[in-house]
Formats: C-alpha cells, sequence, structure tokens
C-alpha cells in the first residue's frame, strides 16, 4: 500500500517539479504573468507533495511496516520511536528524500520570500532562481525513481527489522545530520541566485545582496554540523579523538572551506565591484562539493567507515556534478563581457590584498585537502598501485596554512581599504603585536617550547589583540562623542554595525577553537594497562583505580562497564564507569566510554577489553588537556553569526522597547 | 599600471609556489604504499622499513592477546599470501576473526609486519545471522557478572 502510494508520490513530484521549472522559464520568456504564477503554486504543490512523501515514510517506520525494505534495514521493533524516525537519514535512500524535502522547502521558502516583496531585481531573477531550484529537485527525484527508492518492497517480509547501526542509535543522531544537510541544501539558494543572474545578463552586486543572509545561515548550519560531528565523535565513538581526516569529514570540510572564502570575498565585491567572477566560481565551487561530497559519502567509493553503500548511484551524482560544472562555468564565459569588474587593486598592504589572500589560502587548504583525498584513487588510476596520505600529509600541509589565514584574520578587518598608510599600521598593529610577543614570552617562561604551539599562540594572541583593541576603540569614541555610558556605547556598537562586530566575535570563536585543537593534540597524554580489581594505573597528575566489573540489561543490549575512582594529586574526584555494548546479531562490542569533563583538561576512559569473569581489564586512560575550547568556541561562533544576521526591524523593535522600558 | 600588475602576478606566484612545495613535501613524506600479504610476500626486500598499509582478512584462529603485555598478534591474508602481525595495545571494535583489517605500520627485518594502528573494515551489507540471536543470548555470554541494574 504505502510503497505504492509512496511511488506515486515522487512520481508526481517529479512531474510537478519539472512542469515548475519549464513554465517559470517560458513565463518569463513571454513576460506572462499567468504561466508565472502557476509556476510558483506549482513549485508550493511540489513541496507538499514530497512533506506527503516524508510522512509516508515515517509512518512506515514508525509503525514498523517490514514490507519495506528501507524499513526493514533501518528500524527494528523495538527501538525507540526517536530512533525509528532518526532511521529516515540513517542510511542512502532515506537521505535523498530528505535532502529532496528540505530542497523543497528551500524552494517553497525562496517563492514565499522573494516573489512578489523582495528586494528589486528580484522579480527578474526568480524565474531562473525557480528554474535552477527545480531542476536541482528533479536530480534527486530521477534519483529515487530510478536509483534509489526509498518505498522499494521486500519480499518475504522480515519478521523484525535489522535496524540502525547501533553506533547510530544515540541521541546526536537526531541532531548531528539534520544540522549538516541544512547547509549543504542551504548553499544550493545563493548558487541558484548566481545562475538566474547569469541567465539574466545581471551578473553584478544584486545576487550578493539578496542571497548574503542565506549563505550566512547555510554556513552557519554546516559550521554547526562540522563542530557538532567532532564533538559526538569525541563523546561517542570511543578513540579519543573528534577528527580522523577521514574522507567523510574531508567532505563536509571542503565546502565549508570555499563558502568561507564566499563569505569573505563577497564583501570586496560589495565594496569594490571586484572579483565578479571569482565569486561566482566560488559559489559554484561550494555548491559543487557540496554534490561532490554527498557522492563520496553515499557511493562508497572511498571505503571509508561512514560510507554506507555502493550502487548506479555514484555515477549518477558524478554525471549530475559534470552537468553542474558545465552548465555553470559555460555561462560565466558566456557573459564574460559583463563581468570586468571596475575597482582596481591600489596596494598590497590593503584590506583588499588581505581579502584576497585569504581567499588564495582558503581555497589552497580546499585543493590540498581534495588532492590528500582522492589521492588513493589518483594514484591507483595513474599508476595502478594504490597509494594514500593520511593524517600526517593532511596536518604537515594544513598547519601552515593555518597559521597564515590566522593572521590575515587579525590583519585583514584593521587594515584600511586601498592603501595603508604606515600611519594606519601603527596605530591598528603595534599594540596588538606587542600583546602578542609578552604574551608568548609569558608561556616561553611558564615552561611552554613546542615551536608550534608557540607560533600558535603567537598568531592567537595578535588576532585576540585586534579584536579587543578594535572593541575598546571604538567604544571609547563613541562613548566620547555621544556622551554615553561605556556599557551603553558597547550595546549600541554591536547593534548599529552588527555585520562587523559580529565578524569579529565569529574570529573570537575561531581562535579560541584553535587554542584548544592546537593544545589538546600536541600536550595529549595516554596510556593504556590492564588492571586486576583493586589495583590502579597512574597518568600525570591523576590515577585510575578498577573496583571490578559489572554487567546490566538494557532495553537493546547487554552493557558491561568497569567501576572506575580516578584521583588528581591523591584526592578522589569522579567516578567512572567505561563500558562496552553487546547487540544482539553483532558479533563485535561498541564502545560506551566515560569521561571526567572540565573546562581545561578531560580525562577520558575506555574499556578496551576484559575477561569475562571480571577478573581483569583492559583500560585505556587519555588527558586531553584543553580540548573543551573547540567546543566553547562553536559556541562564539554561533553567538557571532547570530549578532551579524539578526534582521534589523526586530532589532529596532527589541532596542525601542529596551529604550521605552528604561524611560 | 603594468608594474603593479606585474606585483600582483608576482605575489600570486609566490603562494601558488609556496602551496606547491608544501602539498610536494607533504606528500613525499606522508605516502603510505597499500599492499595484500602476497605482494608483501614478493616484495619483502624492498619495502623492509617502509611505511605501509597491509589489508587482509584476520585469519581464523590466529588472534593471540596478553593482557599483561598488550601485545596482539595475528595473521593477515589474501587466500595466496599470509602475514604475521604484531601489534601493541588493543585492537578497534569491529576488528575479529574471519573479518577485513587494514594495518599501518612496517615490514619488519626479523619477518613480521610491526602495526601501529589497526583499522577494522566494516561492511554495511545486510546479511541475516545464520542463527538469529536474541538477548537472553548474549546475557548467558556474561552470567557471572551480571547484576541488577545501578546505573
Amino acid at each position: 500500500m504505502i510503497s505504492t502510494l509512496g511511488g506515486f508520490v515522487l512520481f508526481l513530484a517529479l512531474g510537478v517539479t519539472l512542469y515548475a521549472a519549464a513554465a517559470s522559464v517560458f513565463g518569463a520568456r513571454q513576460g506572462r504573468e499567468d504561466w508565472l504564477a502557476s509556476s510558483r503554486n506549482a513549485v508550493l504543490a511540489h513541496f507538499c507533495l514530497v512533506t506527503l512523501a516524508i510522512f509516508l515514510l515515517e509512518y512506515a517506520l514508525i509503525t514498523s511496516d517490514f514490507s519495506l525494505r528501507y524499513v526493514a534495514n533501518n528500524s527494528t521493533r523495538e527501538s525507540l520511536t526517536r530512533y525509528k524516525i532518526a532511521g529516515l537519514w540513517g542510511s542512502l535512500e532515506g537521505s535523498i528524500l530528505l535532502w529532496e524535502w528540505l530542497q523543497s522547502l528551500f524552494a517553497a521558502l525562496v517563492v514565499a520570500r522573494y516573489s512578489d516583496r523582495g528586494p528589486s531585481g528580484c522579480r527578474q531573477l526568480m524565474p531562473y532562481v525557480q528554474a535552477v531550484l527545480q531542476g536541482i529537485s528533479a536530480f534527486f527525484l530521477l534519483l529515487m525513481a530510478f536509483a534509489v527508492n526509498p518505498f522499494a518492497r521486500i519480499f518475504p517480509i522480515p519478521p523484525d527489522g535489522r535496524g540502525l547501526n547501533p553506533l547510530l542509535e544515540v541521541t546526536d543522531m537526531l541532531i548531528h545530520p539534520l544540522l549538516l544537510y541544512l547547509g549543504y541544501v542551504g548553499f544550493s539558494v545563493p548558487y541558484a541566485f548566481a545562475m538566474a543572474a547569469l541567465i539574466t545578463g545581471r551578473p553584478t552586486e544584486e545576487w550578493l545582496r539578496i542571497t548574503r543572509r542565506w549563505t550566512v545561515v547555510a554556513w552557519l548550519f554546516l559550521t554547526g554540523g562540522i563542530f557538532y560531528g567532532g564533538w559526538w565523535s569525541y563523546r561517542t565513538l570511543g578513540w579519543g579523538g573528534y577528527w580522523a581526516w577521514d574522507p567523510v569529514e574531508n567532505a563536509s570540510f571542503m565546502p565549508w572551506l570555499t563558502a568561507t572564502a564566499f563569505i569573505h570575498s563577497v564583501m570586496i565585491q560589495e565594496r569594490k565591484r571586484m572579483l565578479r567572477v571569482w565569486n561566482l566560481v566560488l559559489v559554484t565551487l561550494t555548491f559543487s562539493l557540496v554534490i561532490f561530497g554527498t557522492f563520496l559519502t553515499r557511493s562508497g567509493i572511498l571505503g571509508s567507515v561512514h560510507a554506507f553503500a555502493d550502487g548506479p548511484v555514484g555515477v549518477m551524482f558524478l554525471a549530475f556534478l559534470a552537468l553542474v560544472l558545465l552548465f555553470s562555468f559555460g555561462l560565466v564565459a558566456y557573459r564574460s563581457d559583463q563581468l570586468k569588474g571596475h575597482g582596481e587593486l591600489d596596494s598590497i598592504v590593503s584590506r583588499e590584498s588581505a581579502f584576497l589572500l585569504n581567499n588564495l589560502v582558503l581555497v589552497g587548504i580546499c585543493f590540498t585537502v581534495f588532492l590528500g583525498t582522492i589521492f588513493p584513487l589518483l594514484s591507483e588510476a595513474l599508476r595502478g598501485t594504490k597509494i594514500s596520505v593520511g593524517t600526517p600529509y593532511f596536518n604537515k600541509v594544513s598547519v601552515p596554512l593555518g597559521m597564515a589565514l590566522l593572521f590575515l584574520m587579525g590583519v585583514g578587518p584593521l587594515i584600511a581599504w586601498g592603501r595603508a598608510s604606515l600611519n594606519n599600521l601603527k596605530r591598528n598593529f603595534l599594540k596588538p603585536s606587542l600583546a602578542a610577543v609578552a604574551g608568548t614570552a609569558i608561556l616561553y617562561a611558564l615552561g611552554v617550547h613546542q615551536a608550534e604551539v608557540l607560533a600558535a599562540f603567537a598568531f592567537c594572541f595578535f588576532v585576540i589583540g585586534t579584536i579587543v583593541f578594535e572593541f575598546v576603540v571604538a567604544t571609547r569614541t563613541r562613548a566620547k562623542t555621544m556622551g554615553e555610558g561605556f556599557l551603553t556605547a558597547f550595546a549600541t556598537l554591536l547593534l548599529k554595525s552588527r555585520r562587523r562586530y559580529g565578524g569579529l566575535i565569529v574570529h573570537l570563536g575561531v581562535v579560541i577553537a584553535i587554542i584548544g585543537i592546537a593544545v589538546s593534540s600536541v600536550y595529549k597524554v595516554e596510556r593504556e594497562q590492564t588492571l586486576k580489581s583493586g589495583e590502579s594505573l597512574t597518568i600525570g597528575r591523576y590515577s585510575v583505580r578498577f573496583d571490578g566489573l559489572a554487567a546490566g540489561e538494557r532495553p537493546t543490549h547487554i552493557l558491561v562497564w568497569a567501576n572506575l575512582v580516578a584521583f588528581k594529586d591523591g584526592k578522589p574526584v569522579h567516578e567512572l564507569m567505561p563500558g562496552q555494548r553487546f547487540y544482539p546479531n553483532q558479533q563485535s562490542p561498541f564502545a560506551s566510554v566515560d569521561a571526567r569533563y572540565h573546562w581545561n583538561e578531560d580525562l577520558y576512559v575506555i574499556l578496551s577489553t576484559f575477561e569475562r569473569d571480571g577478573s581483569s581489564a583492559t583500560i585505556k586512560v587519555i588527558i586531553n588537556p584543553m580540548i573543551s575550547w573547540i567546543w566553547i568556541g562553536g559556541g562564539v561562533i554561533l553567538l557571532g553569526v547570530i549578532v551579524a544576521v539578526l534582521p534589523e526591524r526586530r532589532l529596532a523593535l527589541l532596542t525601542m522597547r529596551a529604550k521605552a522600558q528604561v524611560a | 599600471m603594468r608594474g603593479r600588475k606585474l606585483k600582483y602576478l608576482v605575489a600570486g606566484a609566490i603562494v601558488v609556489a609556496a602551496l606547491v612545495g608544501l602539498i610536494y613535501s607533504g606528500v613525499r613524506d606522508s605516502m603510505v604504499y597499500f599492499y595484500t600479504p602476497s605482494e608483501l610476500k614478493q616484495k619483502q626486500d624492498e619495502v623492509r622499513g617502509k611505511a605501509l598499509r597491509l589489508g587482509g582478512m584476520v585469519v581464523d584462529g590466529s588472534v593471540r592477546w596478553d593482557p599483561q603485555t598488550l601485545l596482539l598478534t595475528f595473521q593477515l591474508t589474501d587466500g595466496q599470501g599470509t602475514v604475521f602481525v604484531r601489534h601493541k595495545g588493543t585492537a578497534p571494535d569491529l576488528f575479529k576473526e574471519g573479518a577485513g583489517a587494514v594495518v599501518e605500520g612496517a615490514w619488519m627485518p626479523d619477518g613480521y609486519f610491526r602495526a601501529s594502528t589497526i583499522m577494522a573494515k566494516h561492511s554495511e551489507e545486510y546479511k541475516p545471522p545464520a542463527h538469529p540471536e536474541t538477548l537472553d543470548g548474549k546475557k548467558q555470554m556474561f552470567k557471572s557478572i551480571l547484576k541488577e541494574d545501578k546505573k
């Protein structure tokens, strides 16, 4: 029943999508308002149909309808309802349906937001924006129709489903994939506007202004997804790390890099009308990398732990990717006359140059990550031997580039436009540089001697110095000229130039996260030892005592755990219970780690193996200094973006209300 | 005008050259060859001491684990050749006899592969178990330490 209905709904959605795309192009070319209106309705109908499809699949998942292959493979009767729901994005078919649903949602939002009351120029762009968005939707619907049907039947109907991979039955599974998908799909909107601008022959600054907020919000979701993924991996996967340069991680990192470059270079184009082609290239690259990332994840081509499938999907993804690249760069070439910018770079020592350099470095990192990720494929194709470059390559290449980026992060926001005079440089950078030197010297005196850590800290202090300096100077100036108190001046400043100060707060978050990454990776200590009941192992200032094993029954598995007591400087500080989960029908156990999380140091324990009679256990203990700074940095980034994108009207309203209350 | 453009070209070229150099040295220093056990046996003289990855199936009944010294030994095979592997430390969750595994390390002059990391290969393909298992089955395994809940 559901199978037939679901397949029919998706097929109908494909028809409606194609109609919407064709009608909007036809309406725009012939100037027929009725066709345009009809295509807008079709976009909304398309959204309703895909929503219905999602409901059908969720209904089948929640009611454990195992006549659907997808349900049988991704849920069991015993699963909690929330994990039955999460089965939707548990593997390939459902993830594609989720993607397509978000795609249709965003298309509907774009219609609702811009079709009659958008900024000027929107009316001309909209039909083509819709055509591009519907074209992307059509690809995903075709994929489901011919390769990965989420409503496919299974026969004979199994008595119970196979369930999600137990690793995925955690609350994080409800959040991390959604964040990433929101980010991924979000970038299709600026891409569609860019293409529409090229098609209609208006490839100037208009499309940037319209999509600015979309881009930043999509970037926020992608950033959030990446940070959340690291946090999830750290807390639950049981290897004590958060990032392994796994192809699937790289797949989310590459579009993040180009998107970050895009967010910055947009500012140059808006202000100076330069870099038009460059921005079109960046938005196309970002969208293509999103598609490429999904291809990497879903085709199983690189054989990574995350990749859950192989099949004809890979070929279809590659064909779509080729089409996107040909179409986009073809359009850029076709409109090249109109893309000549007006601005010229005046000097190498200027904000334009700093931003340009930042773009080069970001795209450079993206290229190195790309190369490292596909290196095994390249070497196999070219030389017949499989050669891979592992973590050492990525670390070696990205550390110096990351440092260059940190330096530019301090310089960019403060250096003058056009041509920075020596005076400007001295005024803005002398104090931050002195702060960096002083801070690094203090660290050296305190016993930090690793060159890499010192260099990272020097740049971090420099950036923090510039941010604090900027806030203090601007607040003081405003307090003086407007006669306001220091706090009022600071708050109004934040509200008045939210984009600038929100951006600086984001930078602060990045610096905090980088400090966490640098310190935790250099000063991490670990120790593994087999302990009998009552024995302890010592690591740094800690000792960990093993008080025996226990096991208990859980709804879906048996949990075996070790009772540990952690002592710091001889005083008991925490009880830890790392364990292993044993699921029926799974031969290998799954780790269930435990840790004492603390703002400056995590004590992280893993139960590696144990004797079944409970006499001894092998325990791995890791001390991760300052690792929580990474997550704190992520929080600060979130705060900064919120400051930067909050709608003006709402803020004005809030401040008015606050003022009224004061008065 | 001309001179200015040139200046930018030079600056850009320096950045690109630095990038290329960085990538080149990064690749050169961390290239890891991938071999199967039979390929390794064939080329054992030329690859001795070099960093490489070895992938194969863990031979049934070959895994030995000494909890006191944390020494894990096992054999990897591709059907044609078999290599003896030693690893200091525990294996990842998915490592088991009869399943695929990739180890990273080096071929030692004494005729064994010293692994620094073990990556278990993990297949997501659905294979229904020959004898479907219940939670009670798992429970039997831990009879001696099973107690009623306290967590």
